[in-house]
């Protein structure tokens, strides 16, 4: 057999009909998640044609984005606002109720970001394909599974068929060599990849990201990767499962049975790409020159090292008005410019490591007065681990804000919104116009770059406080 | 679904790259359970102030505006989220085509579902496009050919089974329910 590539064999495993000039694959879909905002049109349609969920064995939902975040809209009686995000909330617990899917409901200890939940429960396992009705399905890719997000029509195939209709599509290799430095983390390496490649750079491809300095990194890291490819226009992402996966999944709730796991981790072991399997195209990246990155507009292409100065070529309509939503102006460094909020979050970096590194900053120093700062876990499980570990109070004594897990303010449809004109250094994935609120302007960084703004105030290199 | 064959309209022009998701349709409009009425939320931070009111230089809000069915994008149109909210909201509107350099994937799978079409074209006639707005154009989605008001015709790229769909109105859902004895035998030989 040809070398193939990760990707072509995970393809090649779940076709159901391949591909024709005239008609795409019938895909078969191993795990299909739901979330409350992408799914209610597709159960609607289910209900309307008569169709039953093919396999509810292999569908999960959870509620993350138009979920509430504070304890009390939780477990106690403060209503979930606004109304339609509760009407929301209360459709996907009657459309799991009535066709039979399970659902890790409000107050469920394994409720919190689907892309949280799934990897974190050992529900995503390499060489899977997943789809969800989310573009940051790409995060599942970090075990080495196809995971893409799909619109809310195709969450209604899936419903009905477990397969998905699609063309197969190419490989790009993202080869980053070298080492991260200290305070660099794997959420500037990824801003690093897509402020290279570009916003459309991946259109039409599967990453791979591959070489000593992806190896090098952990799940968490390796998820922090994945989840952006969609930032850089592809679909999914993908990393090689290795030992650190295998150590990874050993310790999850869902696994193989322990007689089974051997024969599964060879299995996971063989998807790697075979030497010199041949790739549409290949970037290259040298980890060891990267410094922390920052956005400083509208999309997360427009990014530089935090120490950089704002590029100021004239006549660059795209550039002006970036800037001009931003309220910065060409040539200013970005170090030293002032801060309002702060948020530690998202599925980017909501993970438990993510808020070590963000309590390794903020212990034993506080939130500068005028920042409100909030942390939200990714899970009730990651709440409850970081509880444990002390950091909830290391939060709470430097006055950052500590709630239960959801989306927050990466979208803001859940009552955490930034105010308009407002500079938001954030965690999370997009700092598109009026992502975190009308007019809100967002930058993007890492949780060691978020806490550092958020005790200085200000724009400021984590270096100088690690 | 209604066959689309072909269409004929002005043109709106938006030039800006990169016009994503969330400035098509912002999150706080996603909290619907239905499909319909979208199109007033159609680019709402663009499109209204503060208080509501349509914002009078706002390219939809202009009265040359009205009644156009084709929009002429900037490069990378429809980048970010998956929500299928931002084609619903666009066909709510009124548009049925969305012509640009490049449009990104998941919302050139999610448009071609909605009997939005893609229509990517190449650069020079998309700058043609950009500097003309208002121009009356013609999509053929039979030859799949758009045609400039001077009578040059342009070939742009489309998935044959989707154009295949979209002429006859057909509905995937069906297609792929039609492939459920290969599904069952797949899921059998792969211990699914
Ligand atoms: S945290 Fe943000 S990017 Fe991730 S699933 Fe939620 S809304 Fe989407």
């Amino acid at each position: 057999m040809p070398a193939r590539t990760m990707f072509e064999k995970v393809w090649a495993a779940h076709e159901v009909v391949p591909e024709t000039p005239d008609t795409p694959a019938v895909l078969y879909i191993d795990l299909h998640l739901t979330h409350e905002v992408t799914s209610p049109q597709a159960f609607a349609l289910l209900r309307a044609q008569g169709l039953k969920i093919r396999r509810p064995d292999r569908t999960l939902a959870t509620l993350d984005h138009s979920t509430p975040t504070r304890t009390e809209q939780i477990f106690g009686d403060e209503p979930i606002g606004p109304t339609d995000a509760a009407r929301q909330v209360h459709q996907l617990e009657a459309n799991a109720k009535e066709f039979g899917v399970e659902l890790y409901g409000l107050r469920d200890p394994r409720r919190g970001i689907v892309h949280v939940i799934g990897p974190e429960q050992g529900h995503t396992r390499p060489g899977m394909t997943i789809v969800c009705g989310d573009s940051h399905t790409s995060t599942h890719g970090a075990l080495g599974a196809l995971a893409f997000g799909i619109g809310t029509t195709e969450v209604g195939h899936v419903l009905a068929t477990q397969c998905l209709l699609q063309r197969k599509p190419k490989t790009l290799a993202i080869e980053v060599g070298g080492r991260l430095g200290a305070g660099v983390t794997a959420k500037d390496l990824i801003l690093a990849i897509i402020g290279r490649i570009g916003v459309s750079g991946g259109t039409g491809y599967v990453l791979e990201y591959r070489g000593p300095a992806i190896t090098a990194l952990s799940m968490a890291e390796r998820m922090t990767v994945c989840n952006m490819s969609i930032e850089a226009g592809a679909r999914a992402g993908l990393i090689a499962p290795d030992e650190v996966t295998l150590a990874y999944l050993a310790e999850r709730p869902h696994q193989p049975r322990p007689e089974d796991f051997d024969a599964a981790a060879a299995g996971w072991r063989a998807l790697a790409s075979d030497p010199g399997a041949a790739f549409d195209a290949r970037v290259e990246i040298d980890a060891s020159a990267l410094e922390p990155m920052i956005t400083y507009g509208t999309n997360p292409g427009m990014v530089l090292p935090i120490g950089g100065a704002i590029p100021g070529e004239r006549g660059d309509p795209v550039l002006e008005r970036a800037l001009a939503y931003m309220g910065f102006h060409g040539g200013e460094p970005m170090l030293g410019k002032r801060v309002d909020v702060v948020f530690v979050g998202s599925c980017t970096n909501g993970r438990l490591e993510d808020l070590q590194a963000t309590a390794k900053i903020l212990r034993g120093r506080r939130v500068a007065p005028g920042v409100r700062m909030l942390v939200v876990p990714g899970s009730q499980q990651v709440k409850r681990e970081a509880e444990a570990l002390g950091l909830a109070d290391v939060f709470r004594e430097a006055g950052a804000e500590w709630r239960e897990s959801g989306c927050s303010m990466c979208l803001g449809m859940n009552g955490d919104t930034v105010p308009a004109g407002a500079t938001a250094v954030s965690t999370s994935n997009r700092n598109f116009e009026g992502r975190q609120g009308v007019g809100a302007r967002t930058l993007l960084a890492s949780p060691y770059t978020a806490a550092a703004c958020a005790v200085t105030g200000r724009i400021t290199d984590p270096r100088d406080l690690l | 679904m209604e066959p689309i064959k072909t269409l004929r309209s002005t043109t709106v022009v938006m030039p800006s790259t990169n016009i994503d998701t969330d400035q098509i349709i912002p999150a706080r409009y996603l909290t619907v359970t239905t499909k319909t009425g979208l199109g007033q939320a159609l680019f709402a931070d663009l499109r209204y102030a503060a208080d509501g009111t349509p914002k009078p230089d706002f390219v939809l809000n202009r009265p040359e505006a009205a009644g156009s069915r084709i929009l002429v994008a900037g490069h990378n149109f429809g980048c970010g989220s998956s929500r299928e909210h931002a084609p619903w909201a666009l066909h709510d509107y009124g548009f049925r085509a969305v012509v640009s350099s490049a449009i990104a994937d998941i919302f050139k799978s999610n448009a071609l579902k909605n009997g939005l079409l893609p229509v990517i074209v190449d650069p020079a006639t998309h700058r043609w496009l950009v500097e003309h707005p208002g121009a009356e154009v013609t999509i053929d989605l039979e030859t799949t050919e758009l045609a400039l008001p001077d009578g040059r015709r342009v070939t742009f790229p489309i998935d044959r089974f989707a154009r295949h769909c979209l002429l006859n109105g057909i509905d995937e859902l069906g297609y792929l329910r039609a492939q459920l004895p290969a599904i069952e035998r797949y899921e059998a030989a792969h211990g699914r």
